[in-house]
C-alpha cells in the first residue's frame, strides 16, 4: 500500500508562536516550543511527533507569517 | 518503512512554501493576524497569473498600511478611505495595469464609504479587497462601523448599543446593489478549506479586472485577536460563532 510520509519545516525566527498550526493539523503533529524561544521571545512551533506528518500543507496555508515550508514523499 | 526527516526534505518533494513574491522582511503583524494569511493569497495570486509587472497595488491607512514592505509589486499608499479613488485615477491612466485596493473596515466603511460605493457604481475595473474585522485594529481596537450589536471595544465598552451607535454596515450587501460591480463575495482565511476558497475569489477578481468586466469585491471577514482581546484561536471560534450571522460567506453577485 503506498504511504504518504510528510515534513515540515518551520522558519523559527520568522514565527510567532499564534498556535494556528497546531490547531489546523489534522494528524497533531505540530506543537510550540513549551520552554524555548527564538530571538523575538515567541515559543515558536516545531514537529513534535514528525511520524505523523502526511504532507497535506493544512499548516503552512493557515500560517499568516509564511513560516511553514512542507515535504511530502509516497513510500 | 523507516524514513530519516533529512530524504524528505529535498527540493523535489516540496509541496508548500512562503509565496515567491513575498519577501523576508518579518510582518509586523500580530501573531495570529489574518492579513498575513490574506497577503500571501495575493502573493500567490499575482504569481500564478504572471502579472507581478502589471500589478499595482494601494495600501490603506490601518494595520495594512505597510503591505507594500511584504509583497514585491508595485504600491501606492492612499491617504485614508481614499485608496479606491487612486486606483480608480492608475487604472484610468494605465489601462492595461491590474490595479487592486486593498482596505481594512476603519478605511473602507469609515472614512472611506463614498469612494468605495462611487468607485463601484462607476464600475471602474479594479479589485477592493475588504479586510472586515468589526474593529479599529492599529489605533488600539475603537468601535468601527462594522462591530457588532454588543460587541466590546474600548469604545463601547458595555457593548454596541443599536440605539446609540446605529447598527452593523454591511458593505458587502450595499455594493452589491449598485450596478457597475461585477463579483461581490465574502469569504474567510481561518480554516484550510477556506482559505482555498478565498484564492480562487480572489483569482476569480483579478481575471475579472484584467477583463474589464467591472468592480470586484471580495470581503474577507477575519480576526483582530489583538483589539477583540483573545488569543488567536479563541478568535477563529468567536469569529465563527458571532461574525458568520451577521455576515453570511458566500458569493453574492457573480456576473
Amino acid at each position: 500500500m503506498a504511504k504518504i510520509k510528510g515534513a515540515v519545516v518551520v522558519n523559527k525566527e520568522r514565527c510567532k508562536g499564534c498556535e494556528l498550526c497546531v490547531v489546523a493539523c489534522p494528524s497533531k503533529v505540530l506543537a510550540l516550543q513549551p520552554a524555548e524561544v527564538n530571538d523575538r521571545g515567541y515559543h515558536y512551533a516545531f514537529m513534535q511527533n514528525p511520524d505523523a506528518c502526511i504532507g497535506c500543507a493544512s499548516c503552512g496555508l493557515v500560517c499568516p507569517d509564511g513560516c511553514i515550508t512542507v515535504y511530502k514523499v509516497k513510500l | 518503512m523507516y524514513m530519516d526527516i533529512n530524504d524528505i526534505i529535498k527540493p523535489e518533494n516540496l509541496v508548500y512554501t512562503k509565496p515567491r513574491l513575498m519577501n523576508d522582511n518579518p510582518m509586523h503583524y500580530c501573531p495570529g493576524c489574518s492579513h498575513g494569511v490574506v497577503h500571501k493569497l495575493i502573493a500567490e495570486v499575482i504569481d500564478e497569473m504572471g502579472i507581478e509587472e502589471e500589478t499595482i497595488g494601494i495600501a490603506p491607512v490601518g494595520c495594512a498600511v505597510f503591505a507594500y514592505n511584504y509583497i514585491d509589486i508595485d504600491w501606492i499608499e492612499a491617504a485614508h478611505g481614499r485608496a479606491p479613488a487612486i486606483a480608480t485615477a492608475v487604472k484610468r491612466l494605465n489601462p492595461k495595469k491590474m490595479v487592486f485596493t486593498y482596505q481594512g473596515d476603519g478605511d473602507l466603511a469609515a472614512i472611506g464609504t463614498a469612494e468605495t460605493i462611487h468607485a463601484c457604481n462607476r464600475g471602474e475595473n479594479i479589485v477592493i479587497i475588504f479586510i472586515n474585522n468589526g474593529i479599529y485594529g492599529m489605533t488600539g481596537g475603537q468601535m468601527a462601523p462594522t462591530t457588532l450589536e454588543g460587541m466590546k471595544t474600548s469604545t463601547c465598552p458595555y457593548g454596541r448599543n443599536v440605539a446609540l451607535n446605529g447598527y452593523p454596515l454591511r458593505i458587502a450587501e450595499l455594493v452589491e446593489r449598485v450596478d457597475g460591480t461585477c463579483y461581490v463575495t465574502r469569504q474567510s482565511v481561518h480554516t484550510p478549506a477556506s482559505i482555498r476558497k478565498a484564492k480562487k475569489a480572489i483569482r476569480h477578481a483579478f481575471e475579472n479586472a484584467m477583463a474589464g468586466k467591472g468592480t470586484s469585491m471580495i470581503e474577507i471577514v477575519s480576526t483582530c485577536n489583538s483589539g477583540w482581546k483573545m488569543t488567536p484561536v479563541k478568535a477563529n471560534q468567536w469569529m465563527e460563532e458571532n461574525m458568520f450571522a451577521k455576515y453570511p460567506m458566500g458569493d453574492l453577485k457573480n456576473v
